[in-house]
C-alpha cells in the first residue's frame, strides 16, 4: 500500500492541520473542512429538513433538527470568517425541503450567506437546486487542484473530496465503545462526515467504501473538542 | 377436599362433564368448581394455583360449560391470552381431549404471528368459539375496523400465567387491551390464572375495579429445595459454579431428566460446554436458550418429550408453562435472585400435585450460598416476590391511542375514561393523557406543530379520526411493546476462509444460520476472536450486512468469555433476608464451614453489616483508596449509587477513578481517601436523588437506550425488519441523535418524560436506591481499616471488568488512537 504522508502538527485544539493536494487543510473537529488559502469552508451533508420528511410519513421526528444544524454551522463560521461556503451536496432531505425550512432557520440561513460566496452543491437527495435561498447552485465545483462533488467519482486524476458517505468509526478500549463521525482520507480521496444534527452514519469498514479508500486508510475521529488520528484497519467492524 | 366437591357437583356441571370427570376416575377440584360457580354468576374472578393443579382446565370450564348449555353459538365466546405463543398452542392441544372426549362440537382456535394471513382473515369474519392468543395479537385485533362486530359477543378473557404478563409495559398494553374489551363486550368476565404470588390483590386489581373475586387453591406438596454442600473449595466470586460440576453431572446421572437453569445464556453457553466435557457417559445433554434459532430448540422440546433426553441447560426460556417432559430434578445453578423465580423453576420438575418436586441449588461463590440459604429459607416460608405496582407507560399509550383510531373514530374524554379503567392508569392526568394524544395526532411538539402531516386528526363532529389508511397498515407492523436489541444472525461461513481472520471481501454466505446474537455484543469483536455459541467455540470471520459470519474453532478456550452480565437482580425481600442471615450468627449453623469461618473472620477483622445499618470499609491498596459498602439491593440499584457517589466524590475532591458493584457491594477507588475528611453520612445522604440524579441521567448512555425503546414503541421511529437489509447505507435514524435533538429542545416532552421513567423503574431501580438511603440515614457504619477486608475480596476480584464513565471516555479515544497508532506504525 502506497502510503501518503498524513503530517499534523499538535492534535490538540479543535483544527487538525492536513496536508492534502499539495495544500494544507484545517480539518475542523465539528466536521467541516477548511481551506485557509482560498478561506474556503465546505461542509458535508446537512440534511435539512429531515425530521419534517419523516414526519410526512408518519414518523414524527422532533422538528428541532435544521435550526440545530445551521447554529453549528453559525458556530464554525464565526471561527473562520471564511469568504466562501460549499455545501457539498445532500444539504436539504428532499429537493421539496427548503420550502418547508421555518422561519427562523431562513433567517439564520441568510445571516450566513451575507457577504459571501455561498455555494450549494447538488446531492442525491437534492438533485434539485434549493429555490428561493441565497447562493448559488452547481453539480461539482474545482476548488484550487480538487475537486468538490456529493459522491466520488471513477476516472480522472485530480483530487477529490466528497460526502454522501457519513463515515463514522468506531473503537473499543477498555470495554466501552465510542461511534463517532469521522474524516476518511487516503491518496487523493477525502470524505467528510455528515453535518447534519439527525444524521446517522456509515461505519468506515462498511465494503460500500472501499472502491474509493481502500482497505486501509487514516480516519480523523471527532471527540468532545478535538480529532483524532487513527486507521480504519484498527476501527471495528458493525453499523 | 373432594367430599364437599362431589356434594356440590351435581347442580354445576351438566352431566356430560361428571361423566367424563368420572370415565377418568377423576372429580372435579374444589376450586374448579369455585371458579366455575363465580363465572356462571357472571363475576369476574382470579384463581391462584399451584403447578400441576388443573389450572388451566379450571380457566376453560366455565366456557365449555356454558358454551354446552347453549348450544355452540356463533360467534366469539371465549379469548385466551397467554404470555408465550407456545403455551397456547400446546394449551389448545391439551383442550381437543375433553372437547372431542366429550362431544362439544366446539371451535378452538390459536392465532399468532405464524398463523397464515388466509386463517387470520377468517378468524375474523367466521369467529371460532374459543380464541388462544397472545397480548400482541390482541392489541392488533383490537386495532382492526371489525373490533367492534368480532368482539361484541364476547363473554370470558382468560388470562393465563397472569403474574407473568403484568408489571411490564406488556402488561400495560394488555390492560389497555382489557379496559377496551370491556367497553366492546359489556359484561365480559375476566378470569386471571397466576401462580401463587405475594400480593393476589394487586393481579386481582389488575382484572377489574373493585378487584375480582379471589379463589385459591389448596397449596400442592412442598418441593424439596437441596443447596448443593460442594466437596470442592467455593469460588470467592463468579457465576459458573465451575467447582461443582463434577456433582451437578452426578445428579444428572441418577435422576430421570434434569433442567439445569442458569440465569444467562452466556452462562448457558459455558454451563453445556463445561458439562460436555467431563460427559464420560456420553449422555445426552441439550440446550436451549433464547438465541439459538427455533427451529433447534423445536428439536430440544421435541426430543424432551420423546423422553430421548438426560438434560437440559437452558435459560428462563423454560421457566413458563409448557412440559415438555417428565422432569424429576431441576438444579439452578448461581443464585435464583428471587424466591418466585425458584418455586416455579421448581415447578417444572414433577406435574403431580401431590409428590414434591426436588430441586437443587448450586451456589456459584459465597454470596451465593448465603443467597441459596435466603432463597430456600424464603420459598418454606411461603414468601413471594412480586413486581411493585406500577404506573402504566406514556409511550405504550400513544401507541394504544393510534391502535384505537385505527379501529375507528373516538371521542378523547371517553377514551380518557376508558384508559383510566386500565389498573396501571387508573391514576393517569387529563394533560398526560392529552401529551400521548398530542404525539399520537402530530408529535405534539411545542415549537413547531405537524398539524399537516397528522396521523389522526379531530373533526368537526369532535371525533378523532385516521387521516389515511397507510397510517394503519405501518401501525400493525410497528404495534407491541416487545423491543428487540438488534439481532445480527450467525452464520457458519462456507469454503476457502482465510484462518488470519481479515476480511477478504468475498465469504461465500452458504452456511447454516446456528442462531441470532446481540449487534452490540458482536461490534466488540474483531475478526479472529473467538466466542461460545451454540456450545461450541466460534470465530468471527466478519460481518457482511446483518450476518456475522462464522467458523468452527479449535480449541476450547473462547477469548471472548460472555456476551451478557448477570440478568435478574437480587431480589428486595431477598436481600433482607440476606442482611438478617449475616447479623445472626446463630443462624450459621447451615452455612457449610468455609463459608462460616469466612464471615467470622470478617467480623474479627472488621464487621459484619447489620439488618439495618449500612457497613461502610475504607482501606488503601497499591496507591490507591478504596471504599466498600455492602447495601445487599442488586447491581442496578448499586450501579446507580455508584454513579452518583462518584459525582459527589468528585466535588469533594476524593478524585474518585472508577467502581464496581454486584448485586451484594459496591466498590469505588480514587486517589484521595475518602474515609478522612469526607462526612460519609452527608456523601450517603438520599438528596443525591435529586440534583445529581437528573443532571447524570440526561448525558447517560441508559437513557438514550430507554428513550430508544420509548420511541418505537411510541411509532416516532419504525422498527428495523429482518429482511430488509441495509444496502451499504443506513436507512434507519439514529434515535441517539434524535435525542439529543430532543433533549436540547424540548426537554419535557412527553417521550423523554416516558424514558425518564423507564430509567427510573428498570435500569436504574432508584425506588430501590431510596429505599435504601432512607433506611440508612444515621445508621452509617464507617470501618477505617488497614487492609482489604474478607467480605470485600468478592467485589475486589471483579475490578478490572468493569467499563469506565463519563469524561475518562475522550482519554480513551486519545489512548485507543495512541496504541493504534503505534501499531499502525503511523509517524506521528
Amino acid at each position: 500500500m502506497r502510503e501518503r504522508h498524513l503530517g499534523f502538527d499538535s492534535p490538540a485544539g479543535p483544527a487538525l492541520p492536513l496536508d492534502f493536494a499539495g495544500r494544507r487543510w484545517l480539518l475542523d473537529h465539528s466536521g467541516a473542512l477548511y481551506l485557509p488559502e482560498q478561506s474556503a469552508l465546505v461542509v458535508a451533508d446537512l440534511h435539512l429538513e429531515k425530521a419534517s420528511r419523516f414526519a410526512m410519513g408518519g414518523q414524527f421526528l422532533p422538528p428541532y433538527d435544521s435550526e440545530a444544524t445551521l447554529q453549528r454551522l453559525v458556530a464554525v463560521i464565526a471561527r473562520y470568517q471564511p469568504a466562501r461556503v460549499i455545501t457539498l451536496g445532500d444539504s436539504f432531505h428532499d429537493s421539496a425541503g427548503a420550502q418547508r425550512l421555518s422561519a427562523p432557520a431562513l433567517a439564520l440561513l441568510e445571516t450566513m450567506a451575507e457577504g459571501r460566496d455561498w455555494l450549494w452543491i447538488s446531492g442525491n437527495h437534492d438533485p434539485v437546486a434549493p429555490s428561493g435561498l441565497p447562493g448559488a447552485a452547481a453539480n461539482a465545483f474545482r476548488l484550487g487542484p480538487v475537486w468538490l462533488r456529493h459522491e466520488p467519482r471513477a476516472g480522472g486524476d485530480a483530487p477529490q473530496v466528497c460526502g454522501h458517505f457519513h463515515p463514522v468509526a468506531r473503537l473499543a478500549a477498555r470495554g466501552v465503545q465510542l461511534r463517532r463521525r469521522c474524516f476518511a482520507v487516503h491518496d487523493s480521496m477525502m470524505i467528510l462526515p455528515a453535518f447534519g444534527a439527525l444524521t446517522g452514519g456509515l461505519n468506515v469498514r462498511d465494503p460500500a467504501l472501499q472502491p474509493w479508500l481502500g482497505r486501509d486508510f487514516s480516519v480523523f475521529v471527532a471527540g468532545a473538542g478535538q480529532l483524532y488520528p487513527a486507521r480504519a484497519s484498527a476501527c471495528l467492524a458493525g453499523s | 377436599m373432594t367430599a364437599p366437591a362431589a356434594d356440590l357437583a351435581p347442580p354445576l356441571l351438566p352431566p356430560r362433564f361428571s361423566a367424563w370427570f368420572a370415565a377418568r376416575g377423576w372429580s372435579p377440584r374444589a376450586h374448579q368448581l369455585d371458579l366455575l360457580r363465580a363465572v356462571l354468576a357472571g363475576q369476574s374472578a382470579l384463581l391462584i394455583a399451584p403447578t400441576g393443579a388443573g389450572k388451566t382446565l379450571a380457566g376453560f370450564l366455565p366456557s365449555l360449560v356454558e358454551l354446552t348449555a347453549t348450544n355452540p353459538q356463533d360467534g366469539l365466546h371465549t379469548l385466551y391470552i397467554s404470555p408465550l405463543k407456545a403455551l397456547a398452542v400446546d394449551v389448545a392441544r391439551n383442550l381437543e381431549m375433553p372437547v372431542s372426549e366429550m362431544a362439544l362440537g366446539l371451535r378452538i382456535e390459536t392465532r399468532s404471528g405464524d398463523t397464515s394471513a388466509a386463517k387470520k382473515a377468517r378468524q375474523r369474519h367466521q369467529p371460532p368459539q374459543m380464541l388462544l392468543t397472545t397480548p400482541e395479537q390482541l392489541a392488533l385485533l383490537l386495532a382492526s375496523a371489525d373490533a367492534a362486530l368480532l368482539f361484541a359477543p364476547l363473554k370470558t378473557v382468560i388470562l393465563d400465567e397472569l403474574h407473568a404478563l403484568t408489571g411490564s409495559k406488556r402488561g400495560d398494553l394488555l390492560s389497555l387491551g382489557l379496559a377496551r374489551l370491556r367497553k366492546l363486550a359489556p359484561g365480559v368476565r375476566m378470569l386471571g390464572l397466576s401462580a401463587t404470588v405475594r400480593d393476589p390483590q394487586e393481579l386481582a386489581r389488575y382484572l377489574e375495579s373493585p378487584p375480582a373475586m379471589l379463589i385459591k387453591a389448596a397449596p400442592g406438596a412442598p418441593p424439596v429445595l437441596d443447596i448443593l454442600a460442594t466437596r470442592e473449595r467455593l469460588p470467592w466470586a463468579g457465576h459458573g459454579a465451575q467447582h461443582a460440576l463434577a456433582e451437578v453431572y452426578e445428579r444428572i446421572q441418577n435422576a430421570r431428566l434434569t433442567l439445569v437453569f442458569v440465569n444467562t445464556r452466556a452462562q448457558a453457553e459455558a454451563t453445556f460446554q463445561a458439562l460436555w466435557r467431563i460427559n464420560d457417559a456420553n449422555l445426552p445433554i441439550a440446550l436451549h436458550h433464547g438465541s439459538l434459532d427455533a427451529s433447534q430448540r423445536r428439536k430440544v422440546e421435541a426430543a424432551m418429550a420423546e423422553g430421548r433426553l438426560k438434560a437440559v441447560v437452558c435459560t428462563s426460556t423454560l421457566d413458563l408453562g409448557i412440559d415438555w417432559g417428565d422432569v424429576d430434578l431441576v438444579i439452578n445453578i448461581g443464585a435464583p435472585k428471587g424466591a418466585s423465580r425458584l418455586l416455579q423453576r421448581t415447578g417444572r420438575a414433577n406435574h403431580r400435585l401431590n409428590e414434591a418436586s426436588q430441586a437443587l441449588l448450586v451456589p456459584s461463590n459465597r454470596f451465593e450460598m448465603l443467597e441459596c440459604l435466603a432463597a430456600v429459607a424464603a420459598a418454606s416460608a411461603g414468601e413471594h416476590d412480586t413486581a411493585p405496582e406500577r404506573r402504566g407507560a406514556l409511550d405504550v399509550l400513544a401507541q394504544h391511542i393510534v391502535g384505537t383510531a385505527c379501529a375507528g373514530p373516538f371521542d378523547a374524554a371517553a377514551l380518557y375514561a376508558e384508559v383510566r379503567q386500565a389498573a396501571p392508569y387508573r391514576e393517569l392526568a387529563r394533560s398526560d393523557f392529552d401529551d400521548c394524544l398530542g404525539f399520537a395526532a402530530d408529535g405534539g411538539y411545542a415549537l413547531r406543530a405537524y398539524e399537516r402531516f397528522a396521523r389522526i386528526r379531530q373533526r368537526p363532529d369532535g371525533l378523532w379520526r385516521l387521516t389515511h389508511p397507510r397510517f394503519a397498515r405501518s401501525h400493525r407492523m410497528n404495534s407491541g411493546t416487545i423491543v428487540e436489541a438488534d439481532m445480527l444472525k450467525v452464520r457458519l461461513a462456507r469454503g476457502g476462509v482465510t484462518t488470519s481472520g481479515s476480511y477478504t471481501g468475498r465469504i461465500a454466505r452458504t452456511g447454516r444460520v446456528l442462531g441470532e446474537i446481540e449487534e452490540y455484543f458482536l461490534e466488540t469483536l474483531l475478526p479472529g476472536d473467538t466466542f461460545l455459541f451454540g456450545g461450541e467455540v466460534l470465530a468471527l470471520v466478519g460481518i457482511v450486512e446483518n450476518e456475522a459470519l462464522v467458523r468452527r474453532a479449535a480449541g476450547r478456550d473462547p477469548k471472548v468469555p460472555s456476551y451478557n452480565g448477570g440478568k435478574f437482580p437480587l431480589s428486595t425481600h431477598l436481600a433482607a433476608r440476606v442482611r438478617r442471615l449475616l447479623a445472626h450468627d446463630e443462624d450459621w449453623g447451615h452455612l457449610p464451614p468455609q463459608v462460616g469461618a469466612w464471615l467470622a473472620l470478617q467480623r474479627q477483622a472488621s464487621a459484619l453489616p447489620q439488618a439495618d445499618d449500612l457497613l461502610i470499609e475504607t482501606f488503601p491498596r497499591g496507591g490507591k483508596h478504596y471504599l466498600v459498602c455492602y447495601p445487599f439491593e442488586g447491581r442496578l440499584a448499586h450501579q446507580t449509587l455508584g454513579m452518583l457517589l462518584t459525582r459527589r466524590m468528585e466535588r469533594a475532591n476524593v478524585q474518585p477513578l472508577g467502581f464496581v458493584a454486584n448485586d451484594y457491594a459496591l466498590a469505588i477507588w480514587s486517589l484521595e481517601d475518602a474515609g478522612a475528611g469526607v462526612d460519609l453520612a452527608a456523601l450517603f445522604a438520599p438528596d443525591m436523588l435529586g440534583d445529581d440524579l437528573d443532571a447524570w441521567l440526561d448525558e447517560s448512555a441508559l437513557m438514550k437506550r430507554s428513550f430508544r425503546n420509548c420511541a418505537i414503541i411510541a411509532g416516532m421511529i419504525e422498527r428495523r425488519f429482518p429482511g430488509k437489509t441495509r444496502n451499504g447505507r443506513q436507512v434507519t435514524v439514529s434515535t441517539d441523535l434524535v435525542y439529543d435533538v430532543l433533549h436540547r429542545h424540548q426537554p419535557s416532552h412527553v417521550l423523554l418524560r416516558a424514558a425518564r421513567a423507564d430509567a427510573a423503574t428498570g435500569l436504574l431501580d432508584i425506588a430501590r436506591l431510596g429505599d435504601m438511603l432512607k433506611r440508612v440515614e444515621g445508621a452509617i457504619h464507617h470501618k477505617a481499616l488497614a487492609q482489604v477486608s474478607p467480605l470485600a475480596v468478592p467485589i475486589m476480584l471483579e475490578i478490572g471488568r468493569e467499563p469506565v464513565y463519563g469524561a475518562a471516555r475522550d482519554m480513551i479515544l486519545a489512548e485507543a488512537t495512541a496504541t493504534l497508532l503505534a501499531e499502525a506504525k503511523v509517524a506521528n
